[in-house]
């Protein structure tokens, strides 16, 4: 299990990385954490030209609150995101997927950037940018672009970034203090992809759910939005038959797939649950941003 | 009273406890493991070492019609490229079979594929390079010519021969065994109660966390091969390679050194190990091959793959009357050398309903040949399918007659006054303790408490659920295992101590180490039994050339048999220490002992001799030693059970588990094990072989499974997908001990290392559906994923 | 056609390296075959196992997941290192008091991802600490030794602390 062989360099600016993307396309390969990359090219099903290294790039790298805006640059490790007393404050659910990405050798590693470039619907992160309306931000050869999360992933490891760009930052929205989150997910063992899972925001008031976001992790090709489940929620009070509705919703909102151990009837059923655990977590508590100190 | 009686009275002939045995020594081999000053074979450094790596069939049957490794050949690094009839040259292949599994077959094996590949991970090309990497990058580039043939994966399209794998041999029986003690449909036909039940076991494989290993160092101008490697039987293995390559026995030393878990994996003879030795041969030089992890899941040996229906008859008050058995096995293309892939069935027979009273049964089994991966015996071989086949019904008898499965179970188990007590299948058993165990885990586990735990817990809609599984465990196993079918397996094993100058006592021993603590448990025996302290003790396995001849580490047997050869070796020593010292210090050898590395004198234990210093006189100063008497302050003995054919051990486990019936998800939480292993040598020792026994044994029953296609393609040879348990999922683990020692040897210890993986997955399973009984939902099909238990709650 | 390489300097155990690689090479290869450190293991080389772990700056890490080229200008610690550094010596002993290895393979990973708990969480759980361990794999024990000896140095830590303290 030794990889092809291949060139490396280690680029100083996004310009530099863009520039030996743009001469090789898809022979070449961008590694930052490499925590999925490098499996790949151990077991030979990867096999690029060169590797560009961005891991060192300044200014990629850290976590800033500007104004209403959390700005996460594309090399944070998932280690750096989990510990931030910012992001504690105003993106709790982040701070709760965190510690349920993989283990701690590899959230020390792995970037937030290298998790949505990649895509994998499994992933943590993808769904959260999803529920909490971020943005992602890219540049490429003829310069930079943000595009919502929610239409960034297009299929199955299919974003919006050609093999000429590259995913700078990810701006998330601050989530407003009577905002409540709660990230779920079912795996067999710790640190496992998630057989199903996913990241609810609501604003409890009064009995009722406002200004609900819900999407799911390993339930389709993409980390899905759950629009119809959202809307049989929106504005009511999470009684039986709210939440049967909003369960039977997700028929709709759903495309689970199958794999060695889960079939996709599994998963839909399982994302049902997790529906109703997660409003029942979230009326009791959930995570809540801090009032600022 | 005389003083002399007032000693304690220890003959020559006794066990002399100084109390290293029983104690609890943390293993003084681990210290350099602590550092990452271990040596593992990839840790090797040799001058000249070539890797090896293999281009393995992608097929899971197919022929081969071309292979091309000119560009291969061409490539940087490389030293030299074999195929199948090359490698034959050298190596003479081999039949996996033995005379006393009456009718086993299986076909001609060679260490490469030579006109066909019958299972996808079969080695076909053998690559030598100066790296790894230069080698690997060669593989990529041979070309092969594949003609796809008819895959068969399905174990009853193979028992009905759909289509003959081999078809030399007729059909795809590989081995058959029956056994009817008589009458079994009458009886079962007027019992109160017959039970019936199917289940399935998924195929497990051992993933060791060193992969298989061996670096084939041959030396032309001597037509001499030394093998390091990673093995469990070193003197198995040096037979083999002297044989199959054509070197005089004498010429081949086989060194293991430590070994990353073996656990069974590395106790088979596999044909890249043996086409590696084969390639040092021909390219002169030292070659290693490390197993990676991706071509460990479709080359290491599987186990397990079974699908067994059972019936229990029973009368109205809970008597079981008999069993009756049918059972299909699944073991590859080939019957794996020496060993065979016979005895992971034949145990299942021999096993099956073991731990009860009862007088009929019948059992029927087909190990059939299949285009999978081979199987052959992993860590508990058969137990864990017999004890899952024979608590799952025998659950299922207490619930349909409403008996508690724990009273159900003191009316059945075999009672502890009944020995020796011999089956209607033949199967004697020289001294067991089913009810101590009992109740010694009752008590540990607070079964009543956890039972009102379960009843509250079921009023909040809370699925708690308790399993318990007896079993009887095969350990030390004679000469019936192995050798009286002809296979060239030492069952004997043998210990040389020898007494140094400077007192320091080296024992040499034929059982290895895989990291259970072997060294540590013969250091105690003979501290114990020589007079010496532990850290004037040192262990020496794992060498051919330097060890006495013996069996090795497999089938618990190390502690039994070898402990026992490392006893009667050490009270030989001693005798003669004291002879040695009566002649010293010209008095009555009766009057002498030896304790804390000295000759004392029994009356007053006062110290007469040091054995430093009767070393010192003994090797440098003989000339003052009286005229004629020459001493031997090194003696070997070696030991071999023959009063039965195995030391059956007897234990219980208790499982306790949350099923969530929204998710399909168990939680594990709490797990028990009493076991009876006669003498406890160590009990640090022991109870960390029953804790990391019973982990695998959780890992069978909720996660472990080699998932194949149709198409005979492994779909999860990788760590990602084969899920192994972890730290996060497994419970606390609470042990305890019954001691019944065996009487067939003086240490009296029978073995331990596999009765925690045996057990295990029944408790959990019985757990399971005791869990969801209220919900008249059973499982029966290991592994017990979330997917299969909302299944059988009808939710998905 | 020349095979890359790529030449780098990095500090391992405390010890300045200048080597030439392969950029292919990972980082347990190169600390393996480059440097004889053969106390890191290679158990799977896809991420799973744990058996690579080394630090990096200060943090443990997958080594199999990680080029040699990709630690260059870094600071890298070994088993060996810290064995030798008697940074980790309580734990060692804690381990092999509660005989808390078996083949001793998966160990050196295990100990230093396990020293990264009692540096970051001296307070962790058993819970905690099976959860921060749960991406190493051990076949041998079952764990159990392993989670004790891990909470008996977190334990003998805070006592040494508290009466430093007091």
């Amino acid at each position: 299990m030794k990889p092809s062989a291949f060139d490396y360099v280690r680029v100083a600016s996004v310009e530099e990385a863009l520039a030996h993307l743009t001469e090789l396309g898809d022979r070449a390969r961008l590694i930052a954490g490499g925590q999925t990359l490098m499996a790949t090219l151990n077991m030979r099903l990867s096999a690029p030209e060169l590797l560009v290294d961005i891991s060192r790039i300044p200014g990629l790298s850290g976590i800033r609150l500007n104004g209403s805006t959390v700005t996460i640059g594309a090399l944070t490790t998932h280690r750096e995101i989990e510990r931030s007393p910012l992001v504690a404050q105003h993106l709790p659910l982040l701070a709760q997927a965190a510690p349920q990405i993989a283990h701690a050798a590899i959230r020390n590693s792995g970037t937030i950037g290298g998790s949505v470039a990649f895509a994998d619907p499994a992933a943590e992160w993808p769904a959260c940018c999803v529920a909490l309306d971020a943005t992602i931000v890219i540049q490429g050869p003829a310069g930079g672009r943000r595009v919502r999360a929610r239409t960034f992933f297009r299929n199955l490891y299919e974003t919006d970034l050609t093999p000429t760009d590259i995913l700078v930052a990810i701006e998330f929205p601050v989530t407003p203090l009577a905002r409540r989150s709660v990230f779920l997910e079912l795996s067999r063992r710790r640190g496992d992809y998630a057989i199903v899972g996913l990241a609810l925001l609501a604003r409890p008031a009064e009995g009722l759910l406002h200004e609900v976001a819900l999407a799911y992790v390993g339930a389709g090709p993409v980390p899905m939005l759950a629009r119809q489940a959202m809307a049989a929620l929106e504005g009511r009070a999470p009684a039986a038959s709210v939440m049967q509705a909003a369960r039977a919703a997700l028929a709709h909102d759903l495309q689970p797939g199958s794999d060695l151990y889960t079939s996709a009837a599994t998963r839909q059923h399982l994302a049902g649950v997790l529906l109703d655990r997660a409003v029942t977590q979230l009326l009791s508590g959930g995570a809540a941003p801090h009032a600022i100190a | 009273m005389t003083a002399r009686d007032e000693l304690p009275v220890q003959g020559e002939h006794q066990t002399l406890s100084r109390g290293h045995v029983g104690r609890a020594d943390p293993r003084p081999n681990a210290k350099r493991l602590l550092q990452g000053r271990g040596v593992y074979i990839d840790d090797l450094r040799l001058p000249r070492l070539a890797h090896v790596v293999f281009v393995r069939s992608p097929h899971a049957h197919a022929r081969i019609v071309s292979i091309d490794s000119s560009r291969a050949r061409r490539s940087p690094g490389i030293i030299a490229v074999f195929d199948g009839p090359a490698i034959a040259q050298v190596c003479k292949p081999w039949v996996g079979v033995l005379g006393h599994l009456k009718g086993i077959r299986s076909p001609t094996q060679y260490p490469l594929a030579m006109e066909r590949a019958c299972w996808q991970g079969e080695p076909v090309v053998a690559i030598v390079g100066e790296t790894r990497a230069e080698a690997e990058d060669a593989r990529d580039l041979v070309e092969i010519q594949w003609e796809p043939l008819p895959v068969l994966v399905d174990m009853e399209a193979a028992l009905a021969g759909l289509p003959v794998l081999h078809p030399e041999l007729g059909d795809n029986i590989c081995f058959e065994r029956t056994v009817d003690t008589g009458d079994i449909d009458a009886i079962f036909a007027a019992a109160d109660l017959v039970v019936e039940e199917t289940f399935h076991f998924g195929r497990h494989t051992g993933v060791c966390p060193e992969g298989r290993a061996i670096l084939a160092d041959y030396n032309p101008a001597e037509h001499s091969l030394t093998v390091h490697h990673a093995t469990q039987a070193p003197h198995m293995i040096h037979d083999i390679l002297a044989r199959h390559l054509d070197i005089p026995e004498a010429n081949v030393r086989v060194i293991c050194h430590d070994v990353g878990g073996a656990y069974g994996i590395k106790v088979h003879v596999y044909p890249d190990e043996m086409c590696t030795a084969a390639v040092s041969m021909l390219v002169r030089r030292p070659v290693k091959f490390q197993a990676d992890r991706m071509e460990s899941f479709v080359s290491d040996i599987h186990a397990r793959e079974h699908k067994a229906t059972v019936r229990l008859a029973a009368t109205r008050d809970g008597r079981i009357l008999g069993f009756d058995l049918r059972d299909l096995t699944a073991i590859g293309p080939y019957s794996v050398y020496p060993r065979t892939s016979g005895i992971e069935g034949n145990q299942v027979v021999n096993l099956t309903g073991g731990p009860y009273r009862h007088s009929h049964y019948r059992a029927r089994m087909h190990a059939v040949f299949t285009n999978k991966n081979v199987t052959c015996q992993y860590r508990a071989v058969g137990h864990p399918i017999a004890v899952a086949i024979t608590e799952g019904i025998v659950d299922l008898a207490a619930q349909r007659l409403s008996i508690d499965p724990v009273e159900f179970r003191r009316r059945n188990l075999i009672p502890d006054d009944a020995y020796p007590y011999a089956f209607p299948s033949g199967i004697r058993f020289e001294k067991l303790s089913h009810h101590q165990c009992l109740d010694k885990l009752l008590e540990l586990m607070d079964y009543e408490a956890l039972r009102a735990d379960q009843a509250r817990a079921r009023e909040r809609g809370c699925y708690r659920g308790i399993g318990l599984a007896a079993m009887i465990e095969v350990t030390n196993p004679s000469a019936a295992f192995y050798g009286v079918g002809g296979a060239r397996i030492s069952s004997q094993d043998g210990a040389t101590l020898r007494l140094e100058p400077t007192g320091a006592l080296t024992v040499l021993c034929s059982v290895t180490e895989q990291g259970q603590g072997t060294e540590t448990v013969f250091a105690q025996i003979a501290a114990d039994t020589v007079g010496v302290s532990m850290d004037k003790v040192r262990v020496i396995t794992g060498d051919t050339a330097t060890t006495p001849y013996g069996g090795g580490t497999w089938g618990s047997r190390g502690a039994g048999i070898g402990g026992e050869a490392v006893l009667q070796s050490g009270r030989a020593l001693r005798a003669n220490i004291l002879d040695a010292a009566a002649a010293i210090l010209a008095c009555d050898r009766a009057t002498l002992d030896v304790a804390d590395d000295a000759v004392i004198d029994r009356l007053t234990l006062r110290s007469l001799l040091t054995l430093a210093e009767l070393g010192r006189s003994c090797y440098y100063r003989p000339d003052t030693l009286p005229a004629g008497f020459q001493s031997e302050l090194m003696v070997t003995r070696h030991y071999v059970p023959r009063d039965y054919a195995f030391a059956f051990t007897n234990g219980i486990q208790a499982s306790w588990v949350e099923v969530d019936i929204d998710t399909g998800f168990v939680k594990l939480l709490g797990h028990w094990c009493v076991e009876d292993c006669g003498t406890v040598i160590n009990p640090l020792l022991v109870d960390e072989q029953l804790r990391g026994g019973v982990v695998q044994g959780l890992g069978a029953a909720l996660f472990e499974e080699c998932r194949y296609d149709q198409e005979g393609q492994m779909l999860n040879a990788q760590l990602g997908d084969y899920l192994v348990p972890m730290a996060g999922e497994m419970p606390d683990i609470v042990c305890g001990h019954v001691q019944t020692p065996t009487r067939t040897s003086e240490l009296g210890a029978k073995g331990a290392g596999e009765a925690g993986t045996a057990g295990a997955p029944a408790a959990v399973m019985n757990a399971i559906n005791d869990a969801l009984a209220p919900l008249a939902a059973r499982v029966t099909v290991q592994p017990f994923t979330p997917e299969r238990i909302l299944a059988a709650l009808g939710r998905v | 056609m020349p095979l890359p390489e790529a030449e780098i300097c990095l500090t391992v155990n405390g010890q300045v390296v200048r080597k030439r690689v392969e950029p292919r090479q990972h980082l347990v290869d190169f600390l393996r075959e480059a440097l004889d450190l053969t106390g890191s293991h290679l158990g799977c080389e896809h991420g799973v196992c744990g058996a690579c772990t080394v630090r990096v700056d200060g943090r443990i890490v997958r080594g199999c997941l990680m080029l040699a080229v990709q630690a260059d200008g870094r600071s890298v610690e070994t088993i060996e290192g810290v064995s030798d550094s008697g940074e980790l010596a309580d734990l060692q002993h804690a381990f092999h008091q509660r005989n808390a290895l078996q083949c001793g393979f998966c160990t050196p990973g295990m100990l230093l991802c396990a020293g990264e708990l009692l540096a970051t969480s001296p307070s962790a759980t058993r819970e905690e600490i099976r959860e921060h361990i749960s991406g190493n794999y051990c076949r041998c024990t079952g764990y159990q030794a392993i989670v004790d000896a891990i909470e008996t140095t977190l334990a003998s830590r805070r006592a040494t602390a508290g009466a430093s303290e007091a």
